[in-house]
């Protein structure tokens, strides 16, 4: 047989234990409309995924993941609770490492049920675990929705917990923003002089493009205010900071989340979220205690993820990507069902890799 | 066989490139008519001179059908993934400067810098429906800067040509573009963002590094190395 036959029958495999498992086998197109894609993913999604365009549909994206297209499928005309299960090629542009397919096969799980999220979380989890068979992995767990609470909980204003929230997925202008919210950074030289000047727009510049004098107006009014406002306290600073350096196991990472919950209120509800969840996957026999939590988890790669995630990482093959990923994305069906929400948790599988780690053991 | 040095064949880059090969004892010419895209190389043996847009120049040195080249950084980066393993650089030459810098309305008093940038795109966005568009030839280079910087809710929109003129022409809210002097930026009522320099480009000799040789090439490549005075 030849590989690919080898990875397909494989895939028809783990199809076969998700449909055991209680999922629908669904079909998804491979050609996406762009501009869903963009408008959820932003202008990054093009350095990952190929876009192609004719002259009726204009651009359409080879399909980078099946999330998407089965949150639509399940919006239009799914009943609920759902669980779903689709095998297929999906396609990632790679232009910085030529050694990483830029075709490959998923096999995905994907739970749709309001009626108990941890059990929903344990779920998928659990259901991945086992696919995954004998092959040496290592787990790496985390909960997007911790951090999330921790910011819309800091004691400053609205517009700034927003801005702070926007970049949860982008560290680097994240740790920014927070420092200049906290005073740790000096403002700009070109700020204070804006925030100076009595006339800010007698600029002589002929007003030009989309972005009107009123919205400039705006934003000044707003940076202006803003400086006035009192800077995030240090020692709310240190907390989210110490927040985002939680790195055990899950037992030791809730009990260190509790007692930062003791300062920090507002991360009150995620952190019984996470007590809830360690017992939903402990009670499908998953080893929590053995299992590993980062509160930074899934914050670089996994954008529409807003609570639980979760990888499994071949022991000792860094050089691999992960051979499977997963977890929560309720704020996504709430953008695709337009008005509509259904709290979602799902992960897929990479036979590929999957194959790759059997034939070496 | 012959080494196939790859040069602009056009206006002020091919003739920069010539003086600055000429200086150092290998005369570049034009041979034929104007418009006949033809070259003599004088000085050295077994090196022929290929005249080529600057575009092509990075997608030839990287399929291997010429062996040096001379372009600007800033096309081998936005052109080739990987470039370091399918071209070296051998020599900056001096001209051809060029900064890839990203402009916005000089109207927009409150935006200096990305993080202004980032914050008036998610208020642009939120009134306007769409994310703030970014006109520019170099989307590579523009989105994986934009990406490492975490700058959200903006789109790259493609122009090839012209792109001074989008902002006022409402077919963008701001540029990422080669500039020397501003001077058009200045024109164009745009100004440069101070902390957002995605590269600094200038002409540059490049080899390919997989071009086949033969030992004649070989021998032709270091001579011309020798005289160039460039080392490996």
């Amino acid at each position: 047989m030849s590989q690919k036959a080898v990875i397909k029958a494989r895939a028809a495999e783990l199809s076969a234990q998700f449909q055991a498992a209680g999922a629908v086998p669904v079909e998804t197109p491979v050609l996406l409309p762009a501009e869903v894609m963009l408008d959820l993913y932003g202008e990054d999604v093009r350095g990952r995924a190929y876009v192609t365009s004719d002259a009726l549909r204009g651009e359409q994206m080879l399909r980078p993941d099946f999330t998407v297209p089965v949150v639509q499928m399940h919006m239009a005309h799914g009943a609920e609770p759902a669980r779903y299960t689709y095998a297929g090629e999906v396609f990632r542009r790679q232009e910085d490492d030529a050694a990483r397919a830029n075709e490959y096969l998923q096999v995905g799980y994907e739970v749709f049920d309001r009626e108990n999220p941890a059990a929903s979380d344990a779920e998928v989890f659990a259901v991945v675990q086992a696919a995954l068979g004998d092959v040496p992995v290592r787990a790496a767990t985390g909960d997007i929705g911790i951090l999330a609470a921790a910011v819309a909980g800091l004691e400053t204003t609205e517009r700034r917990k927003k801005a702070l929230a926007r970049h949860i997925w982008r560290p680097r202008r994240f740790k920014a923003l927070l420092d200049r919210f906290a005073g740790r950074t000096e403002m700009p030289a070109s700020r204070v002089k804006l925030l100076a000047a009595e006339y800010p727009l007698e600029h002589g510049f002929p007003d030009i493009g989309l972005r009107t004098q009123d919205d400039v107006a705006a934003r000044i009014d707003w940076l202006r205010e803003d400086s006035e406002m009192p800077a995030i306290s240090a020692m709310q600073v240190e907390l989210i900071e110490a927040l985002l350096n939680v790195r055990e196991t899950l037992p030791n990472a809730l009990e260190h989340i509790r007692d930062l919950a003791v300062d920090m209120p507002a991360i009150s509800e995620a952190s019984f979220r996470l007590r809830d969840r360690i017992a939903a996957m402990d009670a499908r026999g998953v080893d929590v205690e053995n299992l590993d939590f980062e509160a930074s988890y899934g914050r670089t790669s996994m954008e529409y993820y807003d609570g639980f995630v979760f990888g499994f990482y071949a022991e000792g093959r860094a050089d691999l990507p992960p051979v499977a990923t997963g977890g929560r994305y309720d704020a996504l069906t709430q953008v695709l069902g337009q008005g509509r929400e259904i709290p979602a948790v799902g992960g897929v599988v990479r036979p590929g890799i999957l194959v790759d780690l059997e034939d070496k053991a | 066989m012959s080494i196939k040095l790859g040069v602009p064949s056009k206006g002020r880059l091919m003739e920069k490139t010539f003086d600055w090969f000429g200086a150092r004892g290998v005369s570049l010419s034009r041979t034929g008519s104007d418009r006949e895209y033809a070259g003599a190389v004088d000085g050295v043996d077994g090196v022929e001179l290929v005249l080529l847009s600057a575009g092509e120049i990075p997608r030839e040195l990287a399929a291997g059908r010429i062996h040096l080249g001379v372009t600007g950084t800033d096309l081998i980066r936005e052109k080739l993934g990987q470039w370091e393993q399918q071209v070296q650089e051998l020599a900056e030459l001096g001209f051809g400067q060029a900064d890839l810098i990203i402009a916005v309305p000089g109207c927009w008093v409150d935006v200096e810098t990305l993080d202004d940038l980032d914050a008036a795109a998610a208020d642009f966005r939120a009134r306007h429906g769409f994310r703030m568009r970014i006109a520019t030839k170099y989307h590579r280079l523009v989105r994986e800067y934009l990406m490492d910087a975490g700058v959200a809710d903006y789109q790259l929109v493609d122009s090839q040509g012209a792109t001074e003129g989008t902002v006022k022409n409402l077919t963008a809210e701001a540029i990422a573009d080669i500039t020397s002097t501003g001077d058009t930026l200045r024109a164009n009522h745009l100004k440069i963002l101070s902390d957002a320099m995605v590269l600094q480009s200038q002409a540059t000799l490049f080899r390919s590094r997989v071009a086949e040789m033969s030992d004649e090439d070989r021998a032709a490549m270091a001579a011309l190395m020798a005289t160039l005075q460039l080392g490996d």
